[in-house]
């Protein structure tokens, strides 16, 4: 059997094309009759209707649907035509092929088809090399999406690996070190946040008392310990959305989010400076410290500046030294 | 490392990532860290798609040469093998499979394999390699310098500073394994080997389908 194509020089005479030849080239091809009959298919398609050799005999002379179900155009008589094609098999409608329709003489067609989405069908319906034509760029195409997929899955996790080293550097610019409480560009940051949001909050600076002690006589192990045992404090003594931040020394600020209850924000500051003038004990010896407090209570909606609440809860730390240390003065916020 | 890059004279991180797993996946953990302590590299290792001072390559296969005791050929020809036959390295096994169907086929497809290549990893420049039927069954292949060949010289394209031969003779043995096929090669010189096939299907070949595995 051989399909005649049509010259497009009159002059030429007509080839002959053996359709063996076709088969190999084509492998995705359907040839038919002007009546509409099947009358050739490439050897993919033969595979994939007849299964075998002899059932894909036995297609041969049948009408095109009952192979075929035709998607575009909407049927044969506009197919007859010639154009876009797309089109499923009858019995396996999962991988639509699309293509074009070329007339030939006497009324017969010839569909040149591919699939439209290849990973998906190579991988249903187990298609190998043999199933594409010589020249065709298939195989190429899905090694290309392999070895891009290894390239991007590479890039992914170096993407991954900068993305946690970068959180982690940025958890240490924030971080005082000994404590592993903020520091004080934290508490500039999370300040900054309270002060623009309409919530009230409570700033609590604390100074230890005769931490300069502590450190002259037992030496800086013992002043490292005692303001790890101060982190430990503010952290059992607060919620876990509090900010705390050691600003170096022996200074420290608690922010109480959300704290709008002046009394309440009291009974938190002198638990803790309860708990701070009890001894530490370090190998063996006492710690004797204790703490002052000023603490000062932004009302909802005031917003505030972040420098004006500092030097108030500094002022009100000072009144709490001026009057004997180891208590909190509270004051009220100063718009 | 990225001035290396903008010299020319770069290696690809490809190369060094592909030797750190290979001594880490072979040898353990713990052999690849002293590697790497002795040479000083960074806790992490290399990462594959940034590129290096191409004096590491060599550096990192010689000190795990004298650690081992084994020659820098053996150790690359080990590595090859690895690269095609290890369970982790299972996708570089599948991308050289697309090579062809037959073992015959795989070996033309090296002609090809560094244009693929570049495909996907644009500035990973692999040596040319020209593969020669010497009779039906013998074969030899050339191997050039990065960038030379047909394909246009890539400029400022991170040389691959390994010696790539010793690589491809381990390489391709696993290949012929999976193919089925029983080979004999032989490396002439620095650059070039000849593979006499002694049986096409000593084996069944190892399973290969296009669709890759979910």
């Amino acid at each position: 059997m051989s399909v005649a194509f049509p010259p497009s020089d009159p002059a030429v005479p007509r080839s002959l094309v053996p359709m063996s030849v076709l088969d190999r080239l084509t492998p995705l091809h359907v040839a038919l009759t002007a009546e509409g009959r099947i009358s050739g298919l490439g050897l993919t398609l033969r595979r994939l209707i007849g299964g075998d050799a002899a059932a894909a005999g036995s297609i041969a002379g049948l009408p095109f649907d009952t192979g075929f179900t035709l998607r575009r155009p909407a049927d044969l008589a506009l197919l007859a035509l010639g154009g876009p094609v797309e089109l499923t098999l009858r019995d396996d409608p999962r991988h639509p092929m699309r293509g074009l329709a070329l007339p030939l003489p006497g009324g017969a067609l010839f569909l040149a088809l591919a699939f439209v989405d290849l990973p998906a069908a190579v991988r249903d319906l187990d298609l190998t090399e043999a199933d594409f034509g010589p020249t065709d760029h298939t195989v190429d195409l899905l090694w290309l999406i392999e070895a891009n997929a290894a390239v991007s899955g590479e890039l992914r996790s170096l993407n991954r690996r900068l993305q946690g080293a970068q959180a982690m550097a940025q958890e240490q610019a924030l971080t005082d070190p000994l404590t592993g409480l903020r520091n004080r560009r934290a508490l500039e940051g999370a300040l900054a946040d309270h002060c623009a949001g309409a919530e009230g909050f409570a700033l609590l600076q604390l100074d230890l008392d005769r931490f300069k002690q502590v450190n002259d006589t037992l030496g800086h192990a013992a002043g490292d310990h005692v303001l790890i045992e101060v982190a430990r404090v503010l952290t059992q003594e607060t919620r876990a959305g509090d900010t705390l931040a050691r600003l170096g020394g022996d200074e420290f600020v608690v922010l109480l989010s959300g704290m709008a209850d002046a009394t309440r924000a009291m009974q938190v500051a002198d638990r803790i400076t309860r708990r701070l003038s009890r001894p530490i004990p370090f190998e063996g010896q006492a710690c004797r410290i204790g703490a002052s407090g000023g603490l000062i209570l932004a009302p909802a909606r005031a917003f505030p500046a972040p420098e004006a609440i500092l030097r108030q809860a500094d002022a009100a730390l000072y009144a709490a030294k001026r009057a004997g240390r180891g208590r909190t003065v509270a004051q009220d916020w100063q718009a | 490392m990225s001035g290396f890059g903008k010299r020319g004279r770069a290696v690809h991180g490809l190369i060094l990532r592909a030797i750190q797993c290979f001594l880490r996946d072979i040898w353990g953990a713990a052999f690849w860290q002293a590697v790497a302590d002795d040479l000083r590299l960074p806790a992490q290792g290399f990462e594959a798609m940034l590129t290096y001072d191409p004096a590491l390559g060599p550096a990192v296969l010689d000190r795990a040469a004298a650690r081992l005791n084994r020659s820098r050929d053996s150790l690359l020809e080990d590595m090859g093998t690895y690269l095609v036959s290890h369970p982790r390295r299972d996708g570089v096994r599948r991308l050289l499979r697309f090579g062809g169907a037959g073992f015959a086929d795989f070996l033309h497809s090296l002609d090809h394999l560094p244009g693929r290549v570049r495909l996907a990893v644009p500035d990973l420049a692999l040596p040319s390699l020209r593969v020669q039927a010497l009779a039906p069954d013998s074969f030899r292949l050339t191997v050039g310098t990065p960038g030379d060949g047909l394909a246009a010289p890539v400029l400022a394209a991170p040389v691959l500073a390994v010696p790539v031969t010793m690589v491809l003779v381990g390489l391709i043995r696993a290949m012929a394994d999976d193919h089925g096929a029983l080979v004999l090669i032989e490396a002439e010189g620095d650059t070039s080997l000849r593979i006499d096939v002694l049986d096409g299907q000593h084996a069944s070949a190892r399973d290969f389908r296009l669709a890759a595995p979910a």
